[in-house]
């Protein structure tokens, strides 16, 4: 379980989170949604301590994050993060095999082979294993970095905007692979997205956040409706149901 | 990977030609037959007191400044940055100079060690003002490492006016092979060994290269690694500049011409990186040897020449791809 308590994070004067308390148990996909601002991703980037909150603290497994070596927590929790500009040339089979350096700190056993040409054709870039990421198409070089993620095996699986470069075809698919994760191999996965139809559609559960403060949580009948919408976004959008899917109507 | 192992081999095979022709040019006549012939002649005293240790340093010189100038370009994850355009090597001659005048006396050790030490503080201070400029584009980043170089050199150039030592400054300055005999190029072996543990560390410098949060990620704390890159770059830069002066350029296009065939995955492209480092100022100093015989162009000259050159074809490439 990760276990977010009493987290305050500001920049200057501006507060982006705050006083926030929230738990993610085990298993299932969690989607955090909110309009921009909202604190979603500095949320997620305390989670998985990239940033170091001005109060309270974070928990993985009843591990205090900020005082966890490093080491340790690569095991538990992979974070892939908004913006993967690199300056480097390598190739997309070199960046998946980092995927495995929290386990072998760089030698690759035959197991870890393996594990690396699983994740690169699970994402279909079976084509591209030898291709310089720099040669690659912004949504290629995305599925690339969450091949990487998924390598590296952890049972926390934080994303930030993991859909932002992908058409809609490779997102449905990354969603099902998500899915599958979650179902079949009892990950915990976190996503910060901005379609809320992707979100009220895959996510077993919501976290809606606004003016950095969680204002919803719950499953997806429970927070995708017309008021509680309307309360997160300030527009009221309608909410279908066909075909047992939910249908968003934005004015 | 058997073809891979082919090349390297080939390539190891093409560095070990030019430190045989490194052997046998100079000033002084080596007749190799005399060495078989027993008959004593000074073939033996010429190549044990000179010529090897010259090939040996400029082996050990290049190799570990282009493994130095990679590791640079992790840290400060930009590719045109060196020690010598980083205020690294620049800093480095200024400890020197503070040796020279403040404690004379102390053994090229000690010496070595404080020019480390302003190196060190010359390029924190370097990365320092990068963290400062906000947007930074890849072209900034070495003319601000230009810019810092050349306002240290200038504070040498000042004290070493003042206190009369334009002239022995000048000698850590510009690098030169010419003074290297045995028992003075030993310190080359430490940067050596430097870059050799720069290598096991390879995958920890490629992932502070790809970006703060990815190491992160993967387990490994960024600030350590940068630390003890900047530990490695500093005191191969002081063994350099105090042994035979200051040689810009090896450690900017030995990384880059080696990224362009096979990438930057510093574990595969390390010892391509030493050898091209060792080849490229083993031809430069050769070159310099040969083009005005029996008489010498310092190497760093001759870098400086054909390192500008090539610096500017890079550049122009990157303003291509980018444009």
């Amino acid at each position: 379980m990760i276990e977010a308590i009493s987290v305050t994070k500001r920049y200057g004067s501006s507060v982006v989170l705050d006083d926030v308390s929230v738990k993610i148990p085990h298993g299932g996909i969690t989607a955090i949604i909110g309009p921009n601002g909202a604190g979603k991703s500095t949320l997620l980037g305390v989670m998985s301590r990239l940033i170091a909150p001005d109060a309270g603290h974070v928990t993985i497994d009843g591990m205090r994050v900020d005082q966890t070596p490093g080491a340790v927590l690569a095991r538990r929790l992979a974070i892939l993060r908004q913006d993967n500009h690199i300056m480097l040339r390598l190739t997309v089979r070199d960046l998946v095999a980092f995927g495995r350096y929290p386990h072998n700190h760089g030698r690759l056993s035959l197991a870890d082979r393996d594990i690396i040409e699983q994740a690169i054709r699970q994402l279909d870039l079976d084509a591209l294993g030898d291709r310089y990421l720099d040669e690659l198409s912004g949504g290629q070089r995305q599925r690339a970095f969450i091949a990487m993620v998924l390598a590296q095996e952890t049972d926390y699986i934080l994303l930030d905007e993991p859909l932002s470069s992908l058409d809609v075809q490779k997102s449905v698919q990354m969603l099902g692979l998500f899915r599958t994760a979650a179902d079949e191999l009892s990950r915990t996965i976190v996503i910060v997205v901005h379609d809320i139809a992707f979100a009220a559609n895959y996510a077993d559960r919501i976290i809606a956040m606004r003016d950095g403060r969680i204002v919803a949580d719950g499953s997806p009948d429970e927070v995708i409706r017309q008021d509680v919408l309307e309360e997160i976004y300030d527009v009221p959008i309608g909410v279908h149901h066909v075909d047992g899917r939910r249908l968003l109507a934005y004015p | 990977m058997f073809e891979r192992n082919g090349r390297l081999v080939l390539a190891w095979t093409g560095v070990a030609a030019l430190a045989f022709v490194s052997l046998t040019i100079g000033a002084g006549t080596l007749h190799l037959e005399e060495l078989f012939s027993g008959s004593g002649g000074n073939a033996s005293a010429l190549l044990r007191e000179s010529r090897v240790p010259r090939t040996l340093a400029l082996v050990l010189a290049g190799s570990s400044l282009a493994i130095a100038g990679l590791i640079m370009q992790m840290i400060a994850r930009n590719r045109f940055v060196e020690p010598a355009t980083a205020g690294t090597a620049e800093s480095a001659a200024l400890g020197v100079l503070a040796v020279m005048l403040l404690a004379p006396g102390i053994s090229v050790l000690a010496r070595m060690l404080v020019a480390g030490g302003f190196a060190l503080a010359g390029t924190f201070l370097f990365l320092l003002i990068l963290r400062r400029i906000p947007h930074r584009s890849a072209l900034v980043v070495p003319l601000v490492g230009l810019m810092l170089g050349g306002v240290i050199d200038s504070i040498t150039t000042f004290f070493a006016y003042r206190y009369d030592l334009l002239q022995s400054i000048s000698t850590w300055m510009a690098g030169d092979f010419s003074g290297v005999l045995a028992g003075r190029y030993e310190l080359l072996w430490i940067g050596f060994a430097l870059a050799l543990a720069g290598y096991l560390a390879a995958d920890r410098f490629t992932a502070i290269g790809i970006g703060e949060t990815f190491a992160v990620n993967v387990g490994i704390n960024y600030n350590r690694v940068v630390a003890i890159g900047l530990l490695i770059v500093s005191l191969i830069t002081a063994s350099v500049v105090v042994t035979v002066g200051l040689i810009p350029f090896v450690g900017l296009i030995a990384p880059n011409l080696v990224a362009m065939r096979m990438g930057d995955n510093a574990r595969r492209s390390l010892p391509w990186v030493a050898l091209t480092g060792a080849a490229l100022i083993l031809l430069c100093d050769i070159a310099g040897r040969v083009v005005r015989y029996p008489y010498e162009i310092p190497v760093g000259t001759v870098v400086g020449v054909v390192g500008g050159a090539v610096f500017l074809a890079l550049l122009l490439r990157r303003e291509r791809q980018v444009g």
